[in-house]
């Protein structure tokens, strides 16, 4: 870093979140004058472009990278149309522990006297909420499921390489041809897809308009600028303004630029799930990397400065802010923007490049929150770009993951992608699989596994409120065989997670017909040829996934009843009955049973082949009940096998478990194996998770921490690198890990004011060690260190 | 069939040769050295070890102990009793794995069936299996029987001895070996014997021979303060070490001082508990000695 980005970065670390009111002000102005006279689409972008006229514009001093959503760096804004917090909410935000965001008193005001007598009833989720089954909520509030969006709107995907080669009047060229292609004598959506065309068009304008005007502040603040260098910096920039997002952009501050303001826009449109994400950064700079360097227009250094303004941008923007159950899943300020590194070309060529090493170098020195990074590996990656990342890794911050890219073509191709389109896509998020610029692949929540595993021990009812909340599948004191018990497992898992589909494919629907997403159809093929929104399956491939929670913890409860219940005899057995009665009582009166649990049965994990049979038999489970059922954007249900911080919010609700696990303590997270259970080392692990067929999945979360000695001396990095290469081959899909020490953590916890920049790897993403919940904070330093001894 | 007693099986393990390796740790060691780090692979028989902070004090070992006293005013069965006949049912019966049994018997088949659980990693790594211990030549037929085995399976195999052995033993299983990782701890035979319990005549002569047949041999040194860092100490071992062909080179083993707390789960008494570890300056010292006596030379490993 330079003077320039080490101050840059620091005033982004300093500047403490903030909501702010003028997105609420500015829609609930918009909404209120102009309620009923368009169609919801042309409504959408009239507000949006109203929103692009209007919001406050920031430069600011020494930036070179342009453009905040809110009015200036690190303030959130609200979209009531969406979720229209209550003042009690917005008091919560402004003085929770964790992920804290200051509100000040004009906006508690705004929100009071304008907003939420405007929103309140109209929001989606109030709106969600009166159409939702009492079934439905019922399960919700007890934790058996999440749902994403109840509080933000459908999102999660990715850029492609569009853009940098389209401006937005070439867009609005290929929109008016489709509006021109349209059948009004033989189409019966005719009429829906011009206003759905007419929204994209606007929603460019207001693109156009944000840029112009982001030229226009420039100039004046060039004009009134002494220093020299700064005032051409200015001239250059408004130039820049001048040119992208209209025209493609001709080098490369452009090019960044241009997909700033694409980013921009998709976030203050929608507060989509996953704010946005630029891909494979790397592939699509690349050219004009190369051309700068051959023209003498670009140096490495001013590249490379231009990519760290370019990052801090992203940390400037924490996520909108969560409420209720949906804070306690996904509780961080990451907004999920998740920059790809290396993978393949679209021909099948290895894609990395010397940008590739660039951007790890800037992740290994910036560390930021945002954006988070990730390594695709594929069989062609050179060793050089893997142990460069492992280095990286191996300072202890979590980034960057690592995917298996071959795993990550296969499955696309699975779900019967094309195989170039495949191979353009990559990770987003966590670890989710999609197609960049051509699908939207939209989470809808995470589901307990070990909470159903409870219900069904309890023929149905949720022993924590004493609710039926299942089916009546029996009582297990009278099961005979282990079969019978899964059996009963199994229609408990069918019945919740047909609950949850049926409550997914509502909200879906809502979104298309209430809530389009204008601008973030214009960037995804096909909408425009197809004249359907982003939110109604105008996207080239629809998957919709379902997130499966807590797959090693319901695994060793398995391993635990089937052994000690039903094949144990004599003084070894453990009745039905003994084993509810010390889950009821938290293991209180017995805890030589839960030691037992602990330390005595099979557990996942270790390569254990009886455990791992049973971690198989409940992945195809999820499998079957879920995929291939149709979503409601004409694509299909997927699994994936990912928690966000899900696992602790699942883990509160949950009672106390067969596998030893006392009440209300987290679950396992990913398909990593429970905290501690694993015995045998990096390898166990990884050969127990590689049975799973991830190739079935849409991602998959293997989260390893590793004592810094096992991969810092002599070549320990090397071996590290084959440990990597190796479960790859055997098909795994992520990797990550955390190469922390428990005492590092421990002074953290101690001292937080010094160790506020410690980032560890929480579960597919990295966050602040000191940010996290003390319940999260003791979860990962109690996860397996693989100590040599 | 030929039974082996083992003491402990690492995987993912990453010091003991080339790659991502299986380490199998045979039980019993003819070598008391002081600095010992694995005092539980040092007899040949069955023991039991008590990680005392998992201890839940249950007192079920003492319940189920068909020998000792039943009443559970004794407390937890202790490690070591005349009478123990090592039927393993405290060790079943105990809930937290606070009791465990350091060594179990295996046969061939079940020892290669563990083994070739990490394959994939072996050959991704050019890794493979090593034998370590205690001292695996105190197990001569079934320590060849099992190299054979793994031979026969392509994989890479190493040998970790102190050398104390048969000459006849030793060159027997030269053929089956990959890699030896052959231990040379004090040239000057008095102190060898204080420090280790036994001369290093043998060890040396054996060396010598192995060096002979066999092209892969890397010396390992463990360097222990005060008992064989000096200048004088290393020069010996490096002048010794430098004239034998087959040497490819010499891994420098910082003392360290996780066994002394395994002397005591296993009951017996660690005899450097003051000793630190050497400092870098120590190692790199010692590095230097080896290297200009023309040796390939490595800190660890």
């Amino acid at each position: 870093m330079n003077e320039r980005t080490s101050r840059l970065r620091r005033e982004s670390l300093d500047t403490p979140p903030s909501i702010s009111g003028e997105r609420a002000r500015l829609i609930t102005e918009f909404y209120q004058a102009n309620e009923g006279r368009y169609s919801a689409p042309v409504m959408r972008a009239r507000a949006f472009l109203h929103l692009c006229k209007h919001k406050s514009i920031y430069i600011g001093p020494g930036e070179l990278i342009i453009g905040e959503r809110g009015p200036r760096p690190k303030a959130v804004p609200t979209f009531p149309e969406l979720t229209c917090h209550s003042v009690e909410d917005l008091r919560i935000l402004n003085s929770r522990p964790k992920t804290w965001y200051h509100v000040d008193d004009e906006c508690l005001r705004l929100y009071e006297e304008k907003v939420i007598p405007w929103w309140r009833g109209r929001s989606m989720r109030d709106r969600m909420f009166e159409e939702l089954s009492q079934e439905w909520k019922d399960a919700y509030e007890a934790g058996i499921f999440t749902e994403f969006m109840e509080q933000r709107a459908p999102g999660h995907t990715v850029m492609d390489d569009k853009i940098y080669s389209k401006g937005l009047l070439d867009f609005k060229r290929d929109i008016a041809e489709a509006v021109a292609r349209l059948d009004f004598l033989n189409d019966p959506e005719a009429y829906e897809r011009r206003e759905t065309l007419k929204s994209f068009d606007i929603s460019c304008d207001a693109v156009i308009l944000f840029a112009a005007r982001h030229a226009t502040l420039a100039r004046e603040l060039a004009a009134a600028e002494n220093n020299a260098i700064r005032k051409a910096e200015l001239f250059r920039m408004a130039e820049v303004c001048d040119h992208v997002p209209a025209h493609s952009p001709r080098d490369f501050q452009e090019a960044l630029q241009y997909y700033w303001f694409c980013h921009l826009a998709v976030i203050t449109e929608l507060n989509g799930w996953d704010s946005f994400n630029p891909g494979h950064l790397d592939q699509h700079l690349w050219p004009f990397y190369q051309k700068g360097l051959a023209e003498g227009s670009l140096t490495p250094e001013f590249a490379r400065e231009l990519l760290e303004c370019f990052f801090i941008k992203f940390n400037n923007h924490p996520a909108p802010p969560k409420v209720g159950v949906t804070a306690a899943e996904s509780g961080t300020y990451t907004d999920f923007a998740n920059i790809n590194i290396g993978g393949l070309l679209q021909d099948g060529r290895d894609g990395s490049n010397e940008v590739s090493h660039m951007l790890l170098d800037i992740v290994d020195e910036m560390h930021l929150l945002q954006p988070s990074t990730n390594l695709q590996l594929s069989r062609k990656s050179p060793d050089r770009l893997l142990h460069h990342t492992l280095r990286v890794v191996g300072r202890g911050y979590g980034f960057p993951s690592i995917f298996n890219t071959d795993t990550v073509v296969e499955q696309q191709l699975r779900q019967g992608k094309s195989l170039e389109d495949a191979r353009a896509g990559g990770c987003s998020g966590c670890v989710e699989v999609g197609a960049f610029g051509k699908e939207a692949y939209i989470l809808t929540g995470y589901f307990n596994l070990v909470k159903v595993l409870e219900i069904t021990l309890h023929n149905g009812l949720d022993p924590r409120t004493g609710k039926q909340l299942g089916l009546t599948t029996g009582d297990p004191r009278e099961f005979q065989s282990y079969n019978q018990l899964f059996a009963a497992f199994r229609r408990q898992l069918r019945h919740f997670i047909n609950v949850k589909m049926g409550g997914s494919r509502l909200i879906e629907r809502m979104y298309a017909d209430h809530m389009p997403a204008p601008f973030l159809s214009v960037l995804i093929d096909d909408c425009i040829q197809k004249g359907r929104d982003y939110n109604a399956g105008g996207a080239r491939y629809n998957n919709t996934f379902i997130q499966m929670v807590g797959l090693g913890s319901i695994t060793d409860c398995l391993s635990a009843l089937k052994e000690l219940c039903f094949e144990r005899g004599g003084d070894a057995k453990v009745s039905i009955n003994h084993l509810l009665k010390a889950l009821e009582e938290d293991f209180s009166q017995d805890e030589i049973l839960r030691q037992r649990l602990v330390n005595r049965t099979h557990k996942y994990g270790n390569d254990n082949d009886y455990a791992d049979r049973l971690m198989l038999d409940v992945f195809d489970a999820c499998f079957q009940e879920v995929d291939n059922r149709p979503d409601a954007r004409g694509g299909r249900y997927r699994v994936e096998m990912l928690p966000t911080t899900c696992h602790v919010y699942f883990g509160s609700v949950t009672g106390a478990m067969p596998d030893g696990r006392k009440s209300g303590l987290p679950l396992s997270e990913g398909i990593s194996p429970v905290q501690g259970a694993d015995r045998k080392g990096p390898t166990g692990v990884i050969l127990s998770a590689a049975k799973m067929d991830h190739v079935k999945t849409g991602g998959t979360l293997l989260n390893m921490k590793f004592h810094p000695d096992l991969v810092s001396q002599g070549d320990n990095l090397t071996k590290w690198a084959h440990l990597v290469r190796s479960y790859f081959k055997m098909g795994g899909h992520h990797m990550q890990f955390n190469v922390i020490t428990a005492e590092t953590l421990r002074k953290a916890q101690a001292d937080p004011e010094n160790h506020r920049d410690l980032i560890v790897r929480v579960a597919g993403y990295s966050d602040y060690f000191c940010d996290l919940s003390a319940a999260l904070q003791e979860e990962i330093i109690s996860r397996t260190e693989h100590e040599q001894f | 069939m030929r039974r082996g007693m083992l003491f402990n099986l690492q995987r993912y393990s990453v010091q003991d040769g080339p790659g991502i390796r299986t380490t199998v740790f045979l039980k019993g060691c003819p070598l008391r050295c002081a600095w010992c780090h694995n005092p539980e692979g040092i007899s040949r028989k069955q023991e039991i070890i008590i990680l005392e902070n998992r201890c839940v004090a249950c007192y079920e070992c003492r319940r189920v102990c068909p020998v000792g006293s039943q009443e559970p005013e004794g407390g937890v069965l202790p490690a070591r009793d005349e009478r123990c006949r090592f039927c393993g049912k405290c060790i079943a019966a105990c809930p937290s794995q606070a009791r465990q049994m350091a060594g179990h018997e295996t046969t061939v088949p079940d020892l290669l069936q563990e083994i070739l659980r990490d394959r994939m990693f072996y050959e991704q790594s050019g890794g493979g299996v090593t034998f370590s211990g205690g001292e695996p030549l105190a197990q001569p037929e079934f320590l060849r029987a099992i190299l054979r085995t793994c031979k026969a399976q392509d994989l890479h195999t190493a040998v970790d001895t102190c050398g104390l052995a048969s000459t006849d033993d030793l060159l027997a299983i030269a053929p089956l070996t990959d890699l030896f990782l052959y231990d040379v701890k004090i040239m000057d035979d008095s102190r060898h014997r204080r420090f280790t319990g036994a001369s290093n005549s043998l060890i040396l002569q054996n060396l010598r021979a192995l060096s002979q047949v066999h092209g892969q041999i890397w010396i390992r040194v463990p360097v222990v303060p005060g008992v064989n860092d000096s200048k004088d100490d290393l020069q010996a071992i490096a002048h010794f070490v430098s004239r034998l062909s087959g040497i490819r080179q010499v891994n420098l083993l910082p003392y360290h001082r996780i066994g002394l707390a395994k002397f005591q789960r296993v009951g017996r008494e660690a005899k450097l508990e003051t000793t630190a570890p050497p400092s870098a300056e120590t190692m790199a010292g010692a590095r230097d000695i080896f290297s200009h006596a023309g040796m390939q030379t490595l800190i660890g490993g």
